[in-house]
């Protein structure tokens, strides 16, 4: 029987599940645990008290607490891509083959060689960084920051990519609830009985919060029955949801919350189909937040020796999983609440060694405790810890009035009182306020809809948890709406509160107030005595609560420390900011699905398919995957490729997928009036059946977007924009209809998507389209002119949109058919034009000829050019109100010397061109002083046979055959280039109205 | 955050894309350059409540008036814009 090797197991009792034996690895060590241990409480239950090694001075540490606040147990879990750094020990589901190794420990983390740290502590103390590695400045980057980066830290990601899926998802609710305690129980079940819609999220694999391990009695039953009760009748309430597993982690504006579910990581890895995890976004109308309260610690010489533990969490290790973190108990406790674990521990037939109590006024009924259990109560503090990496040895004690005191012990329980968890309370900046009868900070400013009930509101007995929480449920059910009867409240009797303040005992010793982070008592002083007094600057200087764990056991009794120091109250020192998430959340999860080629969603054109056929390769231009060169066999690499598909198209005829511009459809009787206020142009006086280019500006002067528009009817126009402002475009147009000219009777549909557009170029144009369009359509000059747009009939009777524009600067026609007919248009083009040899050209191809024949791209439209730096100055009208017309007209925008457009070639006709490179004046030293602008946009032209190019250049119309320098530092070349018209190819357009 | 569209009801902030402060006025034609370039460049650096001009992109695609506060994204207001939806042709 595994069992058998459970040492630390006790015989009976416990929420485990002993028919369920599960073996797993830690440190290479085979151990066996139950179903319903968590790896902490599986440790402990084979005797392991040492499981990890701390952040700064190596030291030994053990497992403090029993749940998500734990700064100590934190492991490397699983192995290979799923190996995940900083674990928690406390939260980790025990699994069947569950592999886990301790951390931030070299050669193994009972001979951990770092440890040598401690015995430099006098220099690794708060501010260490800032005041050592100082000079020289140049050794931070190659020696500084690597040598901290090896040292410090603590788990190792996996280094290679997560091979699980993450989801996200959305719920709405009326009533959200955060933690299934008493309060959360009691508040599910008045809003549920409400009527409400109610999500309750439990981090905890187990449903009941504190009543797992502290029990009690409510409505006279059992805790545990009464939870099971309770549980049933939630699960008829028709709009009840429990979440197990699920960690509310933080608060967004207008009732979004945020929550992680670890839908798997109980398992050994995700059952197929399924996600590891899942972020919840949940819209709630109102939360109550009974998340309940974290025990605090007592800061002490000796404190974070393995085998000291917080008591909620001995007696939880104890009840819940029936494992003893040691036979022979010591408590340190300034708080009624700690005696619990007396209980427990005596109730288990554990040893109690002592009680060390702070307070002066212990109860008679406890003092008849020890009395008949044999053990002393000491009234006094813990002053020193002896022990090490097999644990608690020794406590020694200093007395009220000086006596000092020794106890044998091999675990020490300890007890600094409670306090209430204000995270989800505090995320909107609110600033919890310290109650002074609990000696703890409550939640205060809680964001809108938002409540706390319980012993996350300061109200620790189990009677008032379950009142308030029934209390918070009922009413948040009410507000939106659920009046229904919420019965009967569930009661208990509240447990004596009692505590005396007790932060930090003086000693001998380091004292840690930040397990994770190592900082010490002294630090904090340390700190002060420099001046950091704010708690902020105390939290950055000293990295006090900025670990994983964020300080939930240890900010409380920092600032404490810091208010005694400094002389102040612990409210007039105030607590730091708090922000989520509450526990680590995996980046994996907020990413979900969006990874990798879903990273972001993927548009294919209407030929995409029959492109993927013809081996084209595709480059990605925004959301769209576009052809940009289709290979042939035996060609040696692009260049060669579109070579061909350029003097394919100059000579015969080709064709090109264009579906990705943006095309608006824009209808009414003021469509033209609109189109004359957002373009530079006129549109209104165009004739139907025409097309026209347009440029809009920005209302700042400079050019935004450039296309063709067509006007299809009397109040329709077609209207295209650029493929990366197509969405951009649409909302700019619908601004300015909506906002700025809401006068005007026009509406504008996006139809992108709805047509497939293709450009054919080519002197066999003609040819090729008289194959596919109706023999009754006449394609030639006179009735289908240059510019010309019109509806016409397809061979089988498919309408589609002929546009004569080109873009290449040959005879050329775009063509658009519904969506769903480009597939077939572009098989049918394939077909009709193979007598004529017809070519199809990628974007590449597209590029080449645009710059041959010197029409402005992406690079040039850059958002710092004006209309007439684009050479398009004359087109801009001076009769008519447009976006941008005003702001255009500054002195700069017009200033003669602005850098154009400009052709260039360069001198030596071998030479190759690279767009980036500066111009500088021949004779000049090249530097940014004397650069006179750049070059945007080059390609090898195939029909020049050399490389051209375009650039912006301060005055370079005027300057045309002037040579100049190219200057590219980025790459190391300096040529010369002659200014040249932009215009390579068919400057006078003869080609295009062939 | 959550902003209730005058057309599709409550939705999620990343349906909606931002433009900016929607006070400034568009200046008619043949206003001076200065008042054009206010209505260009000059905004208030406003903490509380601030009237912007939001646009519900992944929705109506209606331009939408809505009073925000700064300081707490309380909203306060949302109005479609003149030309949004089914305002009136001609308003």
């Amino acid at each position: 029987m595994v069992s058998h090797a459970q040492t630390h197991r006790l015989e009976s009792g416990g929420l485990i599940d002993r028919s369920a034996p599960l073996n797993f690895r830690f440190d290479g060590k085979t151990f066996a645990g139950f179903q319903g241990d968590t790896l902490a409480s599986a440790l402990i239950a084979n005797g392991v008290k040492l499981v990890g090694r701390s952040f700064k001075y190596h030291r030994p540490r053990g497992i403090l607490t029993s749940g998500s606040e734990e700064p100590n147990a934190l492991v490397e879990l699983r192995t290979g891509a799923r190996r995940e750094p900083n674990t928690k020990a406390t939260t980790a589901e025990l699994y069947d083959g569950l592999e886990a190794a301790s951390q931030n420990c070299w050669p193994s983390l009972r001979h951990d060689l770092m440890a040598v740290n401690q015995l430099f502590s006098p220099i690794f103390v708060a501010g260490f960084y800032y005041k050592t590695f100082m000079w020289p400045a140049k050794f931070w980057e190659a020696i500084y920051e690597p040598a901290i980066r090896r040292a410090a830290g603590l788990g190792r990601a996996a280094g290679v990519a997560d091979p699980d899926h993450y989801d996200k998802a959305w719920a709405h609710c009326d009533v959200l609830i955060a933690g299934s305690g008493p309060a959360g129980l009691a508040a599910a079940l008045a809003a549920g009985r409400s009527g409400a819609r109610v999500i309750l999220c439990e981090e905890d694999f187990a449903l009941g919060g504190r009543l797992l391990a502290d029990g009690g009695m409510i409505d006279g039953m059992p805790a545990a029955e009464w939870t099971s009760r309770t549980l049933a009748e939630l699960a008829t309430l028709p709009d009840v949801r429990i979440m197990n597993r699920t960690t509310l982690f933080g608060v967004y504006d207008g009732g979004t919350y945020g929550a992680i579910e670890r839908v798997n990581d109980h398992l050994p890895s995700p059952p197929e189909h399924q996600v590891r995890q899942r972020l919840w976004r949940i819209v709630a109308k109102r939360c109550v937040v009974a998340a309940g309260a974290i025990e605090r610690p007592i800061v002490f010489a000796g404190n974070d020796t393995p085998g000291v533990m917080m008591a909620s969490a001995m007696r939880t290790y104890v009840a819940r999983y029936a494992a003893t973190p040691a036979k022979r108990i010591a408590l340190f406790t300034n708080n009624e609440d700690g005696w619990r674990t007396v209980e427990t521990a005596l109730g288990a037939g554990l040893q109690i060694a002592a009680v060390v109590d702070a307070r002066l006024d212990v109860s008679a009924a406890h003092r008849a405790l020890a009395a008949k259990a044999g053990f002393p109560v000491l009234n006094g503090s813990v002053a020193g810890v002896e022990g090490g990496k097999d644990g608690v040895r020794k406590i020694s004690i200093s007395l009220t009035g000086g006596a000092r005191a020794e106890v044998e012990a091999d675990g020490l329980a300890v007890s600094g009182g409670w306090n209430p968890a204000v995270g989800l309370t505090s995320y909107h900046r609110g600033r919890p306020k310290w109650q002074d009868d609990i000696s703890a900070f409550v939640p205060d400013g809680a964001p809108p809809g938002m409540v706390a009930a319980g012993a996350a509101n300061g109200a620790f007995g189990l009677g008032a948890c379950l009142s308030q929480g029934f209390a918070a449920g009922a009413a948040a059910a009410q507000s939106p709406g659920h009046n229904g009867s919420a019965g009967t409240p569930p009661v208990a009797d509240d447990e004596t509160f009692s505590l005396t303040r007790l932060w930090h005992v003086a000693g001998k010793g380091k004292a840690f107030v930040d397990y994770q982070h190592d900082v010490t008592a002294s630090d904090i002083e340390l700190a002060q005595r420099e001046g950091f007094e704010s708690v902020e600057h105390l939290k950055r200087y000293t990295t006090l609560g900025m670990a994983t764990d964020q300080g939930k056991t240890s900010n409380v009794a920092g600032l404490a420390i810091l208010a005694a120091v400094s002389g102040k109250s612990i409210p007039e020192t105030g607590t730091t900011i708090y922000r989520p998430p509450y526990v680590p959340v995996a980046i994996g999860a907020f990413a979900g699905h969006h990874r990798d080629e879903d990273f972001h969603a993927t548009r294919l054109t209407p030929s995409h398919h029959w492109a993927a056929e013809q081996g084209a390769v595709f480059v990605d231009t925004g959301l769209w995957k576009r052809a940009q060169w289709y290979p042939r066999a035996g060609e040696k690499d692009w260049l060669e490729s579109v070579t061909r598909e350029v003097k394919a198209v100059r000579s015969g005829v080709g064709f090109c997928d264009v579906s990705t511009l943006g095309k608006i459809d824009v209808h009414g009787p003021d469509a033209g009036a609109f189109l004359d206020r957002v373009y530079i142009n006129t549109f209104s006086n165009l004739a139907v059946g025409k097309a026209r280019y347009g440029l809009m500006l920005r209302e700042d002067g400079m050019v935004y977007d450039d296309g063709t528009t067509s006007r299809l009817a009397e109040d329709h126009y077609f209207l295209t924009t650029t493929t990366a402002k197509a969405g951009p475009v649409m909302q700019h147009l619908e601004f300015c209809r909506q906002v700025l000219f809401p006068q005007l009777d026009v509406q504008l549909t996006s139809v992108s998507d709805q047509w497939a557009q293709f450009s054919i170029a080519g002197p066999k144009t003609r040819d090729l389209l008289r194959e596919i369009v109706d023999p009754a359509e006449d394609l030639l000059n006179e009735a289908f002119p240059f510019m010309g747009a019109r509806e016409v009939a397809l061979r089988g009777g498919i309408k589609a949109r002929l546009f004569r524009i080109s873009f290449s600067g040959e005879m050329a026609f775009e063509i658009s058919v519904p969506a769903r007919y480009g597939d077939a248009l572009v098989r049918n083009l394939m077909l009709a034009g193979k007598q004529f040899g017809v070519t199809p050209y990628g974007t590449e191809a597209l590029g080449v000829m645009r710059i041959e024949k010197g029409h402005v791209a992406g690079p040039e439209l850059n958002g710092t050019t004006t209309a007439a730096d684009l050479g398009h100055g004359k087109m801009m009208s001076t009769k008519k109100d447009f976006i941008g017309c005003v702001m255009a007209g500054r002195e700069a925008l017009a200033a003669a010397d602005r850098q154009v457009v400009v052709g260039i070639k360069p001198t030596d006709k071998k030479r190759r061109l690279r767009s980036g490179a500066h111009v500088i004046p021949k004779g000049e030293i090249p530097g940014s002083a004397s650069s006179q602008g750049y070059v945007t946009s080059v390609c090898f032209s195939p029909t020049l046979d050399q490389w051209i190019g375009l650039a912006l250049v301060e005055r370079g119309r005027e300057r045309i055959g002037e040579i100049v320098h190219a200057h590219d530092p980025l790459r190391g070349e300096d040529y010369d280039v002659e200014l040249c018209n932009p215009v390579f190819y068919d400057p006078d357009g003869g080609r295009q109205r062939g | 955050m959550r902003i209730v569209c005058p057309f599709c009801g409550e939705r999620e902030l990343g349906e909606f894309s931002y433009l900016g402060d929607a006070k400034p006025v568009r200046p008619a034609a043949g206003a001076p350059e200065d008042d054009v370039f206010d209505y260009v460049y000059l905004r208030d650096n406003i903490a509380g409540a601030m009237s912007e001009h939001w646009y519900h992109a992944g929705g109506c695609r209606a331009w939408l008036k809505i009073t925000r506060n700064t300081l707490t994204h309380e909203i306060s207001s949302v109005e479609p814009a003149a030309g949004a939806g089914a305002a009136e042709v001609g308003a």
